[in-house]
């Protein structure tokens, strides 16, 4: 814990460093009456139409799952890369290679699976 | 070795300082790529303004900050200012952790009638030894500024953008961390510092339990056993960055101006910040993995220290570092450099053939690079005959 401070402490710096800017555009910069006009959303000559939240097409969301589980299969990776030298030093090289062998096996078939089902094709 | 005011005072000024570098390196940038872009175009770009258009960013900063104050009508005032704030701190954490020299050590010394010291410095913020998997989880969390910018504006095309954003940084995040393993079973450490400590010398290496020594003339870095790592990670780096050919976040002839278009003055400009600090930290994860990162062949902590025997060791340590401080700037800069040179050469991709080659050709890529990489070295450090 008394490691990750001065990520904390940086963090703090940042959020303040950045407040006191933004605040000091605040004060010398231009000042100028709100009107309805400018106040609306820069839509490109578009009259918005405040009724309706904007909508997200669902495929953002399929690639947002699909992410999550290929992104822990690589995070289960890395502890096997760190260690994987010193298997192989110890001559144990080839069951550690083989114990990730069958883990990839099951990842490229998800992949391939994937592929093969549309899942990733966008219009 | 507990640490008492000195240390941790100077811990904090240096954290402060390398976030600074990282704010202060944005307006050259910036000077550079419209330099640089004028001169790919066969145009002047900024020359007006004091000598080669230098005092151009002065002209800019002057500008962002008297610029009005505005917040968009119908959006969210406290997400709305989040956003740029939030934008810079992935940046900024990620820097911390990487070493930009080697440490300093400084010997124990008088002050205020009181001993002070040994102290080692590191070049870095702060050191984990879990450098390289903090770095990538740091550096990922951009995508929720972007995200906040979206929802903040509460703008039609801001969301759009902001979705496109997120969607891409996780779909490249994938190769991203795939070739990042083949550096990891390369080289058996998380920490960078290490990393540099094993690319120093020249390339030698096992095979079948023979050393082989007919490479030595070059120098033991990554990308001689990474290439292809290297390619895929680089070009992963600029859809993380959002640069050209993956700037589909900011696509203006799609988009208006994507996730920042309600941003205007100051606040548009600490966005820039994240992303040119994102480039940064790609340039640095770059030479460190496959270029040997504040090493040359010759030049490596032990013979430049003694360069400056003559010195006192605590002179002599801070003059190594800075030393080695320009080597590693002098590679980052290139690959600065090649991060605009691309952004004015190649065009924007299609949204859909973005996505196309995150998930099916670079994320197969990738995969086969870390099982290739597995076979070659399970091959090459097997203990042969012993």
């Amino acid at each position: 814990m008394s490691q990750l401070l001065p990520v904390f402490a940086l963090t703090v710096f940042v959020i303040i460093f950045g407040c006191a800017l933004l605040g000091f555009a605040h004060l010398i910069g231009a000042r100028a009456k709100p009107n309805k006009v400018k106040d609306e959303t820069y839509e490109c000559g578009q009259p918005p139409d405040p009724t309706r939240p904007p909508q997200s097409p669902p495929k953002y969301y399929q690639t947002a799952i699909l992410f999550i589980l290929f992104d822990i299969e690589i995070i289960f990776m890395y502890p096997w890369a760190l260690t994987y030298g010193d298997f192989i030093a110890q001559g144990y090289g080839l069951y550690i290679f083989l114990a990730m062998a069958f883990f990839l096996a099951v990842f490229i078939f998800g992949l391939f699976w994937e592929v093969k089902s549309k899942a990733l094709e966008w219009e | 070795m507990g640490a008492d005011v000195f240390e941790i005072t100077v811990n904090f000024v240096k954290m402060v300082a390398i976030f600074l570098l990282m704010v202060q390196i944005v307006p050259l940038l910036v000077w550079v790529e419209r330099r640089g872009s004028a001169y790919i175009q066969n145009r002047f770009g900024p020359n007006r303004v004091g000598p080669l258009g230098l005092t151009q960013l002065l002209a800019d900063a002057v500008k962002f900050l008297t610029k009005e104050d505005f917040v968009p009508g119908r959006g969210y005032p406290f997400i709305y200012y989040a956003a740029p704030i939030v934008a810079m701190i992935p940046a900024a954490l990620a820097l911390n952790a990487i070493p930009l020299s080697s440490p300093v050590h400084v010997e124990a010394f008088e002050m205020l009638g009181q001993t002070w010291g040994p102290y080692v410095f590191l070049a870095q913020g702060y050191e984990f030894g879990i450098g390289v998997v903090f770095v990538l989880g740091v550096s990922s969390l951009a995508a929720y500024a972007l995200l906040l910018a979206g929802y903040g504006s509460n703008n039609k095309y801001s969301m759009y953008g902001a979705l496109r954003a997120s969607a891409q940084t996780i779909s490249y995040e994938l190769a991203m961390g795939l070739s990042i393993v083949g550096v990891i079973l390369l080289f058996n450490t998380f920490n960078f510092t290490e990393m540099i400590a094993q690319q120093a010398g020249p390339l030698v290496f096992s095979l079948f339990g023979h050393k082989v020594e007919a490479l030595s003339f070059l120098p033991n870095w990554g990308i001689f056993y990474q290439p292809l790592g290297a390619i895929i990670l680089f070009a992963a780096m600029f859809a993380e960055a959002n640069r050209l050919p993956f700037d589909l976040p900011e696509a203006e002839g799609e988009l208006v101006a994507g996730y920042h278009t309600e941003y205007s003055g100051f606040k548009f400009n600490m966005f820039f910040i994240g992303e040119y600090g994102h480039m940064f930290v790609a340039s640095l994860l770059m030479v460190i993995f496959y270029f040997g990162g504040y090493t040359l062949p010759g030049v490596n902590p032990e013979t430049v220290g003694k360069w400056f025997a003559d010195f006192s060791p605590t002179k002599a340590s801070l003059l190594t570092a800075l030393v080695l401080h320009g080597v590693l700037m002098a590679k980052v800069v290139f690959f600065l450099w090649i991060f605009i040179w691309v952004r004015w050469t190649l065009p924007r991709f299609r949204y859909d053939q973005l996505m196309d080659l995150g998930w099916r050709t670079m994320l197969p890529w990738a995969l086969a690079n870390t099982i290739l990489t597995a076979i070659f070295i399970l091959i090459a450090r097997h203990p042969w005959g012993s």
